[in-house]
């Protein structure tokens, strides 16, 4: 039972947010790389979602899985992006990635004068509640490496 | 209603079967430019090895829409590949990557559907 690791984008694409917590493989390509491959791949999985859906749609592309884990993903009004890696235990991480942007990223950025919006999310207050927050859900216990 | 489609894919990304069981509201196009490597939920062949191009490795995808309610839908996957292999590679006027038109396989794969829409469905509604 346990969180891999969290990225937020906004609506341009770019990384604003990203951290690890249980890890095992890296992608063997540049960070930045990797961003811009997850957030083109989110762009081109709702776009053939909502032409492939048989009946109309309500909210979308929710989540994926592999045999090895599931990908949840969250999608404020503002064009905020949360995506979430868990492992396979995990079936609904949307209510999580939806409290995370409003008891966390609502709080500490957006109520922040100092944070500029658009820009990557440096605040540490913001850091450190966020990782409180992901060791203390239910379904997050570190494994032994 | 609640297995809308069935759609196998070849290795170069062209559609080579496809069954709809709903009422379709728009012609979306039926082309795959990106190679799926995998779709919602899982939907992939059980190919053993993805490089190398030896005779036994097909890189063919099967892709089932269902409703999210619907379960058994590994087990069906499964059923397809088995159907798939019965009916297409064994017909000797079949060749591979070509668009699948064999009588047997369309209707035993509309048999295995029912069968799982009946066997699988919990509380759906239609």
């Amino acid at each position: 039972m346990t969180v891999h690791n969290l990225y937020i984008f906004d609506r341009n694409g770019s990384c604003l947010f990203y951290n690890e917590w249980n890890r095992k493989k890296q992608a063997g390509i540049s960070k930045e790389e990797e961003f811009k491959l997850m957030y083109g791949m989110l762009f081109s999985i709702r776009s053939f979602v909502s032409k492939m859906s048989p009946l109309d749609m309500k909210d979308g592309f929710l989540s994926f899985q592999t045999s090895k884990y599931r990908l949840h993903y969250y999608e404020t009004p503002s064009g905020l992006r949360f995506v979430m890696n868990t492992d396979l235990s995990v079936p609904n991480g949307r209510d999580t990635l939806q409290s995370i942007y409003s008891n966390l990223y609502v709080e500490y950025i957006v109520k922040n004068p100092v944070c500029v919006l658009g820009h990557s999310l440096d605040s540490e207050l913001f850091s450190s509640r966020l990782d409180s927050f992901i060791r203390g859900l239910p379904f997050y216990s570190p494994r032994a490496a | 209603m609640v297995i809308f489609s069935v759609y196998v894919v070849n290795k170069a990304g062209g559609l080579i079967y496809q069954y709809d069981n709903y009422v379709p509201r728009a012609e979306a196009e039926k082309t795959f430019s990106y190679p799926l490597d995998f779709v919602l939920k899982h939907h992939d062949e059980k190919v053993v090895v993805s490089f190398g191009q030896r005779d036994g490795i097909r890189g063919i995808k099967f892709i089932v829409l269902a409703d999210p309610r619907q379960s058994g839908i590994d087990a069906l996957l499964r059923k397809i590949y088995e159907i798939y292999s019965d009916f297409a590679l064994k017909n000797p006027f079949y060749s591979l990557e070509m668009p699948i038109r064999c009588e047997l396989f369309d209707q035993n794969l509309k048999g295995a559907l029912e069968i799982a829409e009946k066997a699988g469905n919990f509380g759906a509604g239609s």
